[in-house]
């Protein structure tokens, strides 16, 4: 089944071929066409991983493409092995589940057929960069998800805000890419290949010296921080935020964001010979997943708390990355996937219903729209960390992986261990915000009287099927975990062995568990009788706007970056541009023509002086034959 | 007789037409002073046949070409020239300058 993943983004990038030509003329606006796309890939790829989890070998393809010169060639080929099979399943199912939402959740939308074009070319995007045997396949997936991010955010690009956040996401993004491609041609230059394996060959020989693989690694880990949301380029996430909820779902589980921590995944050995980089990675998640995770506790935007959740829970997974924790990483972000799907679908549906995002205009949902409340539920509490939702395994073995690199004295890692330590702390420190604004999130959309306006009413079943599935999905995911053949076996690579079976730490257990429950306890004692007069943080005005600000960074880069480019920089191009670069262009035809109008006067129409010329030069070229050439 | 002699009276012949297609007006007059320079050409190709005794005598053949050629060109040329008088009223080639700018 491996030797024909490559219909696995095939699939929808044809489907979003054939959708954007002919898709307004099929039946269903076109949906069916990237529905089936999907679904096909979707059964590939389970075949791929039962493949896998019985053990099938790693599957490697990979042809010429594009020589340069005569060792050097640009390759076009795929890997298939746990790793990519894990990730295959999260984005089909996840894809496929999100578009089946669509079909009712946009039902009636203007642009009906180019979401769902546009929704198959984001997952062929992302199939790509998954299967990707070389950096360079991946930078073109990455580049795909680039431009479809910005398609699906500014979908209603009627309104400005929109239309903004869209571009916002894609030149923050951009910023990113730049050390992604710098990075790239570090390693290409450095191993003389483009190939992931050959980097990683050449990083564990020692051919690449370790000043470069440390450069390479922190231009590398440039691209997953603008793609996953990393702190200091996580603005653009909660913004992304204006775009149709399904999109939200699909970027903020399994495509885009996911991304980020893939590609530091899929070339792990590279980061884990360099502990520079991994502390680097380890310090900058932990900044993320606690900013992140306050700033989910002030939102109104149910969306937006959603959304910086999942920045925090990314910052997790580079966390558990950061720390050794390979597998516990994937291992997130694998049931990340589900609930955070789950719960951006159900917010879909409450938004749906309610009219509105913001959880002041919500409240009392539990009785009107009890299918919605009860999937959100599982949702939620997986999130939190609640045992045994599928959240609380990923979560705990990332912490028991910070708590051997920390304190166990486990050396296993190249991180440092006061950064370990600091990972460690911010993570139980997260873990409990985590479940806080879980629970403030729940009681302001679920619990008290209902604050909007109408009647909200459960949604359909085209609607509520997904959320379902993906409910039990969430729920169970965990367990894929545990046991001997758990998915830390599955995404093992040579390089990369297994660490055996989960270490389940009991005491650590305890104290993650209690936090968790102690956050809950509290959010509930706080918002259970609904939104509060005044938020309780708004009595430290100081610590209420700087959050209310998202620390000023918005500002920072709105008055430094933008101010110093649209300012100075831009007119300054803009007068290169036409004066300078158009102006030598501009330059040559007009000095051709002025020239011309000079030189038209010899064309005098008079054959006699024609004749006359012609003769001075025969008599010149007789003069220099004989006189200077014949001596 | 010395080679000397037919290269002076064809140097001198050819002179006199590239004066005539120069400063010529009349196109007749211009066509006639072409025929002096393909004419001094002859002149000197029978020469040279001449001076080397060629057994081919190809000097003689190639001026025998150079006749029928210079033929058919003044039959174009006349023809030219009759029909811009026929359009012009004139064969003074200073005011055909139909090829200018």
């Amino acid at each position: 089944m491996e030797k024909v993943a490559w219909l696995v983004p095939t699939l929808p990038l044809v489907a979003w071929a054939v959708l954007l030509l002919v898709g307004r003329r099929l039946p269903g606006g076109g949906a069916p066409v990237g529905i089936f796309a999907v679904a096909v890939g979707w059964v590939i790829s389970l075949a791929i991983l039962s493949g896998v989890i019985g053990g099938a070998d790693a599957y490697h393809v990979s042809f010429e493409w594009a020589p340069i010169g005569a060792e050097f060639d640009i390759p076009l080929g795929m890997t298939v092995d746990g790793l990519a099979a894990v990730l295959l399943v999260v984005v089909t199912t996840i894809s496929l589940f999100v578009q089946i939402y669509s079909v009712s959740y946009m039902r009636g939308d203007e642009r009906y057929t180019l979401f769902f074009a546009n929704l198959s070319l984001f997952t062929a995007g992302m199939l790509i960069v998954v299967l990707a045997d070389n950096l360079l396949l991946m930078l073109f997936g990455w580049e795909v998800m680039g431009v479809c991010s910005y398609f699906l955010i500014g979908h209603y690009w009627e309104d400005v805000a929109n239309a903004r956040a869209a571009v916002k996401a894609f030149l923050t993004t951009r910023v990113g890419d730049l050390g992604f491609m710098a990075g790239i041609f570090v390693f290409a230059w450095a191993a003389r290949s483009f190939e992931i394996e050959r980097i990683i060959e050449g990083v564990e020989s020692g051919a690449i010296s370790s000043t470069t693989v440390t450069l390479g690694a922190a231009l590398l880990f440039c691209g997953a921080i603008g793609k996953s949301g990393q702190f200091p380029l996580h603005t653009w996430l909660p913004d992304a935020m204006a775009g149709p909820t399904p999109v939200s779902a699909l970027i903020h589980a399994a495509t885009m964001v996911a991304a980020g921590v893939f590609l530091v995944a899929r070339i792990y050995p590279v980061f884990e010979a360099s502990g520079a980089v991994l502390n680097e990675i380890g310090v900058l998640a932990s900044i993320t997943m606690l900013i992140a995770a306050l700033l989910a506790l002030v939102q109104d935007d149910i969306k937006r708390v959603l959304a910086y959740s999942t920045v925090s829970q990314l910052a997790y997974m580079m966390a558990a990355l950061s720390v050794g924790g390979y597998s516990a990483g994937i291992f997130h972000l694998f049931t990340h996937a589900f609930f955070k799907a789950l719960l951006f679908l159900a917010a879909g549906a409450i938004i749906h219903a309610v009219h509105s995002n913001n959880m002041s205009e919500m409240g009392g949902l539990a009785r009107a729209m009890p299918i919605t409340f009860v999937t959100f539920l599982v949702g939620a509490l997986a999130l939190a960390g609640v045992a045994p939702l599928s959240g609380f395994w990923s979560k705990d073995e990332i912490l028991t992986d910070a708590w051997n690199a920390g304190f166990g004295g486990a050396g296993e890692a190249a991180t440092s261990q006061s950064v370990a330590q600091i990972v460690f702390v911010t993570g139980m420190l997260t873990a409990f915000l985590t479940a806080l604004y879980v629970a403030r999130m729940l009681w302001l959309t679920f619990g008290a009287a209902y604050r909007g306006q109408g009647h909200p009413r459960e949604a359909e079943a085209a609607m509520l099927f997904p959320l379902v599935v993906l409910a039990i999905g969430a729920a169970l995911a965990g367990f894929v975990g545990l046991g001997d053949n758990s998915i830390a076996t599955w995404i093992q690579t040579p390089a990369l062995p297994a660490h055996g079976p989960v270490t389940l730490n009991v005491g650590l257990i305890v104290v993650a568990t209690g936090l968790s429950l102690a956050g809950l306890a509290i959010g509930t004692a706080l918002y259970r009788r609904g939104l509060p007069e005044h938020e309780y943080l708004e009595r430290a005005p100081l610590v209420w706007k700087t959050l209310q600000r998202k620390y000023f960074l918005d500002d920072l880069y709105e008055q430094g970056l933008v101010r110093a480019v649209a300012g100075a920089l831009a007119p300054a191009t803009y007068w290169f541009d036409q004066r300078v670069v158009d102006g030598v262009v501009n330059g040559a035809g007009l000095g051709t023509r002025r020239l011309a109008r000079g030189l038209r006067y010899v064309q005098s129409g008079q054959a006699q002086w024609y004749a006359a010329a012609l003769f001075l030069g025969v008599v010149g070229l007789a003069v220099v034959v004989t006189q200077l050439i014949g001596r | 007789m010395p080679l000397l002699y037919p290269l002076v009276f064809a140097a001198f012949l050819f002179s006199a037409g590239v004066y005539g297609v120069l400063a010529r007006r009349n196109a007749v007059m211009v066509l006639m002073s072409i025929e002096l320079m393909l004419n001094a050409v002859n002149v000197n190709l029978v020469a040279f046949n001449a001076y080397l005794r060629d057994q081919l005598v190809s000097g003689q053949v190639f001026a025998l070409f150079v006749i029928a050629v210079a033929a058919a060109e003044v039959g174009i040329g006349l023809a030219i020239v009759l029909l811009i008088f026929r359009n012009r009223e004139t064969v003074n080639i200073d005011e055909v300058d139909l090829l200018r700018w």
